[in-house]
């Protein structure tokens, strides 16, 4: 440990390498706990398919480049045909759970994201699919870093800029808003709430198909990779603090920087363990000063 | 109305028990049906073993087929037929133990024929030493499987502790060749955590100790492997001489791409998996040009029998029999093998007696198209070495050991990028 941590210092270049793939790959991670902390804050569901909802997107993409359409092409197409499934699985279980008690939606999501992984292991085989863009590498002096990555951040950028200005200007954001404030006044105000939570949910599926894509091109998928997706969402969203959109920002690159450095330092069957570990210190942290805060409201 | 719901209950449970009872009573002599011999199998048909459970599948049935063809299995005189009984086990151990029970306890089952992993031969072996079947099985490789001292388990293939042993071998041997001692050699090694993978590290690491080479990288990849950028960042950092990777297809497929585009430089880099993950078609002959990849068994091997021919004529008789392969994998091939054995031991037993058989396994001394099959007292084959090919401008040429290679070994590696 104390070796890899020298290297750090002796070669710095390295450092800078670990620190810039981080960044690059952290992007992802913004998407899909973006998503997630949406419907967490407007509908409070705990979407244990998150992961799986991101592969299924990769799949899509996977797909695409079977009938020979370039995977960046297929960032829309998953855009599109993971909001219809999401509203297609809002109407047909979540509208059910909604209402009902955090373990209720915590088992409604779990059964979906089996369902999920079986079925895209029955359609596509276990096997790790790739969708190659053929992007090659860039070389920036000694750092050779895959010119996907950077394609990927970009295409997440856009995305995020997107969504936000979505939710600040159009009606349907502001009524998502409204509704994550307080369902019962925006019900009182006429807003369709059972219409905006469809749309929270199908949106969220389309931010997460998206962000399988680019999972897709950069590194690779496979029926049953969900889980470490779904994992790295809840930290980042745990960690950040619902509506927190800045702080998901923050929280998603410094996860991905954290794991590269730590799978560096640690060795590689750390790499999550650290992630665990770093969220375990957060919520202490957090711990901490709320403990303070209410002794100060005391 | 509870009354009448718990009468229905007890109604259902009593006519589940007697459905059970009448199923255990029913089959109990299945071995031998007039003049077919019964093997059984629980085989992974579905979940995420199904690619190479049905590979082993299709071997098994092209075995029984040939050796139907010309003239069965012969004991006591009598010409008999083989046939094949398979449950999918649905790639999880759990499942497979309990099939493993049925075919021997509901089916009588007496002589079985391997599942697909070695973890799934771990938890069914238990269950024929139970009950003294003897399992002659072609997929599970781990080195583990033959330290538990069971008496009824035959392994036609190599184990896996010598997967990617002879690259170290063939990285000594070139160290020899530059003027260099073995012991400067510095390694680099990336295997998954898991029990398969470990046991390849094993090998590598006791092979490395040997000749006394310095490991300075040994990183644990995780199981939903998709990223070893900080792994290939700290290869880039050491400059080992050589580079060992082992993770299933998906580290194979992980680490050829990343491999390309982080551009590494380690002139030696040896992977399990190669074949499996298709890395020459995914990522091109020039990004993987170089890389050693060890297999059980490769079609341009001269290994021949009575049966099959040689190793090619095998080859192509499998293309012609089942649709959609354009290689053989050895998974197929060591599964016809596995059946092979079975037949050898019937004939020179003479028996259906599974006692006389198990024997006559033990004993097996045979040539194959696969290879020698001799089995160790821990019941794995000691007779045929693994292989070691090596990508060169996209087909795979054998490299190592040099009794059967067909090309010199290419060092340093010259990839494009």
């Amino acid at each position: 440990m104390l070796d890899n941590i020298s290297i750090l210092f002796q070669a710095p270049i390295f450092a800078v390498d670990l620190l810039v793939q981080g960044l690059l790959i952290g992007g992802i991670f913004v998407l899909a706990a973006y998503g997630l902390a949406l419907v967490w804050g407007v509908m409070n569901v705990k979407n244990l398919a998150q992961g799986d909802m991101v592969i299924l997107g990769g799949y899509v993409a996977y797909q695409c480049t079977l009938w020979g359409i370039h995977p960046i092409l297929a960032l829309p197409i998953a855009f599109v045909v993971l909001f219809v499934l999401g509203w297609g699985v809002y109407a047909a279980i979540i509208r059910r759970v909604v209402d009902r008690d955090m373990f209720t939606s915590l088992l409604a999501t779990f059964g979906l994201s089996l369902l999920i992984q079986q079925a895209l292991n029955l359609r596509f085989g276990p096997e790790v699919k790739i969708a190659e863009a053929g992007f090659g590498t860039f070389d920036i002096g000694e750092l050779s870093i895959p010119a996907i990555r950077f394609v990927g951040l970009g295409l997440a950028a856009i995305l995020a800029i997107c969504i936000v200005l979505f939710m600040r200007n159009s009606r349907m954001g502001q009524a998502i808003r409204a509704t994550s404030q307080d369902p019962r006044a925006a019900r009182v105000l006429g807003i369709n709430t059972d219409q905006v939570y469809a749309f929270t949910y199908a949106l969220n599926a389309a931010i997460c198909g998206a962000a399988g894509v680019l999972v897709a091109m950069i590194w690779n998928i496979q029926p049953f990779y969900g889980l470490v997706h779904s994992i790295r969402a809840f930290i980042i969203v745990t960690a950040a603090g619902l509506g927190n959109l800045p702080g998901v920002i923050v929280a998603g690159f410094g996860l991905g920087v954290w794991e590269n450095y730590s799978g560096f330092i640690f060795g590689a069957e750390f790499a999550v363990a650290a992630v665990v570990g770093l969220l375990v210190v957060v919520l202490m942290v957090r711990l901490f000063q709320m403990y303070r805060l209410r002794q100060v409201v005391r | 109305m509870r009354f009448l719901k718990m009468d229905l209950r007890a109604a259902t449970v009593a006519a589940a028990l007697t459905a059970s009872l009448g199923l255990a009573a029913a089959p109990a002599e299945a071995k031998v049906e007039g003049d077919t011999i019964i093997l059984g199998s629980a085989i992974s048909l579905t979940g995420k073993y199904s690619t190479n459970g049905i590979h082993a599948q299709n071997g098994y049935e092209l075995g029984v087929k040939v050796i139907n063809d010309n003239g069965g299995v012969v004991v006591g005189g009598k010409s008999y037929k083989l046939k094949i009984v398979y449950y999918d086990d649905e790639s999880t151990p759990a499942r497979g133990a309990q099939l493993a029970e049925r075919l021997i306890s509901q089916d009588g089952v007496k002589y079985m024929l391997g599942p697909y992993s070695s973890g799934l031969t771990k938890a069914i072996a238990p269950v024929t030493e139970k009950y003294k079947i003897p399992m002659v099985e072609a997929e599970g490789a781990s080195r583990s499987l033959f330290t538990q001292g069971y008496r009824y388990l035959f392994a036609v293939l190599s184990t896996s502790e010598q997967y990617l042993a002879s690259s170290i071998e063939l990285a000594a041997e070139i160290a020899k060749k530059n003027g260099k001692k073995p012991s400067d050699v510095k390694v680099a090694m990336a295997f998954e955590n898991d029990p398969f993978s470990l046991d390849v590290r094993a090998g590598v690491v006791d092979d490395a100790k040997r000749f006394g080479m310095k490991i300075v990288i040994d990183d644990k990849l995780p199981r939903d492997l998709s990223d070893m950028t900080s792994t290939l960042t700290k290869v880039k950092a050491l400059k080992p001489d050589l580079l060992v990777i082992s993770g299933h297809s998906k580290g194979a497929a992980t680490a050829a791409r990343q491999i390309a585009e982080l551009k590494i430089s380690t002139p030696m880099i040896a992977m399990t998996h190669c074949e499996a993950a298709k890395i020459i078609s995914k990522f091109g002959a020039g990004a993987t040009e170089g890389i050693l990849c060890p297999t059980q068994w490769a079609e341009t091997l001269s290994y021949k029998d009575d049966l099959f021919g040689t190793a090619a004529e095998y080859d192509s008789l499998f293309k012609k029999s089942f649709e959609g392969y354009k290689n053989v994998p050895y998974q197929a091939a060591q599964a016809t093998a596995a059946v092979m054995v079975w037949k050898d031991a019937f004939e020179r037993a003479n028996s259906f007696d599974s006692e006389a058989l198990r024997d006559a396994i033990a004993d097996t001394d045979m040539n194959t198209f696969y290879g020698g099959i001799k089995f160790s007292p821990a019941g794995n084959n000691i007779a045929k070495p693994m292989v070691l090919r090596q990508i060169q401008d996209g087909n795979l040429n054998v490299v190592a050991p040099l009794k059967w290679a067909s090309s010199e070994a290419r060092h340093p590696r010259q990839p494009k990028y």
